[in-house]
């Protein structure tokens, strides 16, 4: 039994079929890659594990327990999976202390005192502790979605989901980004994510899964998608990518 | 000479240096206005001075009117000056130095225009108001009754400060309870989300004063012991549903509008609806729709004068009181006066916030 199991999942949006049975095993502390072209449903299935939407069959299971359908405790299944946007959705009306200490204090019943300081020894972690008292605005894109992480990591997750949280960002700011990002697969954290950084999914990736119009046509080794892709749609995915100086 | 399709030679034409614009026409234009609005303010300024029986304060009253559509002209001035230099730069050609300078003329010019048109917009009032022998300034401006209603006048219009701030506390609240109900999700939010369109669709749609009307004489009647209720408490429950309809909506869009991907982080991060609701959504869309509120308050606070009609005694009855006392309307005028007084700072305390928050957010 694997850790984070997503069995023959369908996802529609009215009559649009995004998800078409799409299963997908990680195990603890591995990093699983999604590649694909936009509109393949990468996100759509981030979302999915995160029970921001619902799914019309088949079924996701964390530990073994079912997190899908009726009578989950989804208030419960959202602090044990963390997500980053591509987008941040940082509160804007929030100082980054505050982003960062909503859910630990409102949800996790942690004391004011003690989430302001193990926020601090994130934020440090991250490079962030003189940005405590910004708001969102003032903060560059890097930065900004190096609070989101922390965001999420503060709740303490078991699974982390990463929607292509480069892909918003100056080339310059997405190194900083990646570094918290590796660190955390070295730490061991279990994750899945959405990304176009080859290179980078390589390194951390134990597996990579490649998403062509919501099912998984192709799974492997990094080294084996990237430099041996077997269907001819991925090697048509790869070739574009590589096209546009992203490899 | 170029490869792609996308670039040709012939799109790109070396362009041919563009003269400096004329300056004369505006600056003449600007002349004629201004000559117009500063003879206009001289007449007007004689007007001022015999409605007032030449006293030393319409005196004064006149001189400013007179200098202050003087303003116009330094800027024309300016206009008239830039068409000699232009044309002698355009002579030497230096045409990047004309354009400027004609630019600068031409901006001159459309100041001059600017200010005496406002100086003619000032004309015509006092005309309204001083011409016909000071007709209509004798009618609504007469100081001498105005001065007897002061006293009772700015007595009255405490009722209506009252009603209005009692009314707007519970329009702040009910308001958001509405628009909340009206958005709640899923099969379980249906019964009520109906009752908050009932609610807007029914309220929104009966004239304030019709409710009054039904609400401070009806509600005695159908409750006994509300027989000893202040009149003002009815009207301002009645001023209190009425807007509560409209503040809802105004709540509705503001919380519309706040990307569905803050609800989602909210929601990611395992908030509940209602959290979600009380530490992202409802903070974020109070903030956005500060000025709509602002409106619909300074609306209710007019309404207060409809009170008048449920006798009870708020400003607008108190004046007509003393209007047909005197048979002059200037003491109803005053009750306008007292409404513009407290409104003006209202807007400029919302200017105020949403500056501040803008300031915050930007870091300064
Ligand atoms: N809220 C939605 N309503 C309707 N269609 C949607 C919605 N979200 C995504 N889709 C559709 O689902 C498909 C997959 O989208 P998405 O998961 O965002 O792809 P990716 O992240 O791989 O670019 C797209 O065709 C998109 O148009
Ligand atoms: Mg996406």
């Amino acid at each position: 039994m694997s850790f984070l199991e997503i069995d023959d999942v369908h996802k529609a949006y009215g009559h649009h079929e995004v998800l078409k049975g799409v299963s997908l095993n990680v195990e603890r502390h591995e990093v699983v890659c999604l590649i694909g072209a936009s509109g393949s449903g990468k996100s759509t299935l981030l979302r999915c594990v995160n029970a921001l939407e619902e799914i019309q069959g088949g079924a996701i299971r964390i530990d073994g327990d079912t997190v899908t359908g009726a009578g989950v405790d989804l208030n419960v299944l959202r602090r044990d999976v963390g997500i980053v946007f591509q987008s941040y959705n940082l509160f804007p009306h929030m100082s980054v202390l505050e982003n960062i200490m909503l859910a630990p204090t409102r949800v996790g019943g942690m004391a004011k005192k003690a989430a302001r300081e193990r926020t601090m020894t994130l934020l440090e972690s991250v490079g962030m502790q003189d940005k405590a008292k910004a708001y969102p605005d003032m903060l560059s894109g890097g930065q900004q979605q190096r609070v989101a992480i922390v965001r999420a990591l503060a709740m303490q997750p078991r699974v982390m989901l990463l929607d292509e949280i480069t892909a918003a960002l100056d080339p310059e700011l997405v190194g900083d980004v990646l570094e918290i990002v590796r660190e955390l697969a070295h730490g061991g954290l279990t994750m899945l994510l959405a990304t176009h950084e080859m290179g980078f999914a390589k390194e951390v990736a134990s597996q990579v899964c490649f998403l062509d119009n919501g099912s998984i046509l192709e799974r492997g080794s990094a080294q084996q998608i990237f430099e041996d892709p077997k269907e001819p749609r991925t090697q048509q995915f790869l070739s574009r990518v590589v096209k546009s100086g992203r490899l | 000479m170029t490869s792609s399709g996308l670039v040709t030679d012939e799109l790109q034409p070396s362009p041919e240096p563009a003269p400096p614009p004329q300056v004369s026409r505006l600056a003449a234009i600007a002349t004629v206005v201004s000559a117009v609005a500063t003879a206009g303010a001289i007449y007007e300024g004689t007007l001022v001075r015999s409605y007032n029986d030449n006293s030393a304060f319409s005196s004064i009253a006149a001189v400013v009117i007179v200098l202050s559509s003087a303003l116009a002209w330094w800027p024309c001035l300016r206009a008239i000056r830039a068409i000699g230099a232009r044309a002698s730069l355009a002579k030497d050609e230096k045409v990047v130095e004309a354009r400027r300078l004609a630019a600068r003329g031409r901006e001159d010019a459309q100041i001059a225009i600017g200010y005496a048109a406002a100086g003619l917009v000032v004309v015509g009032l006092l005309q309204f108001v001083f011409g016909n022998d000071g007709a209509v300034a004798s009618t609504f401006f007469d100081w001498n009754p105005i001065g007897k209603a002061f006293g009772d006048s700015l007595k009255a219009f405490w009722t209506n400060i009252w009603v209005a701030c009692v009314a707007e506390v519970g329009v702040l609240v009910l308001g958001l309870v509405v628009a909340i109900m009206r958005l709640l999700p899923g099969r379980a939010g249906a019964p009520l989300r109906l009752i908050a369109v009932l609610y807007c669709d029914i309220f929104r749609a009966i004239p304030a004063i019709v409710l009054i009307y039904i609400i401070v004489f009806g509600t005695p009647l159908a409750i006994p012991s509300a027989a000893n209720w202040p009149g003002a408490l009815l009207g301002a429950i009645s001023l209190t549903i009425t807007y509560t309809a409209y503040v809802a909506e105004v709540y509705r869009a503001g919380l519309q509008s706040i990307h569905p991907s803050q609800s989602a982080a909210a929601r990611s991060l395992g908030l509940s609806y209602s959290l979600t609701l009380r530490t992202v959504l409802v903070p974020q869309a109070v903030r956005r729709v500060i000025p709509p509120l602002l409106n619909d308050f300074i609306g209710l606070q007019k309404d207060t004068a409809l009170l008048s009609i449920a006798a009870v005694a708020e400003v607008f009855l108190t004046t007509t009181f003393f209007q047909n006392t005197y048979f002059k309307i200037s003491p109803v005028v005053l009750a306008a006066i007292f409404f513009i007084v407290i409104t003006i700072p209202q807007a400029r305390f919302v200017d105020y916030l949403i500056d501040r928050d803008a300031a915050r957010r930007a870091g300064k």
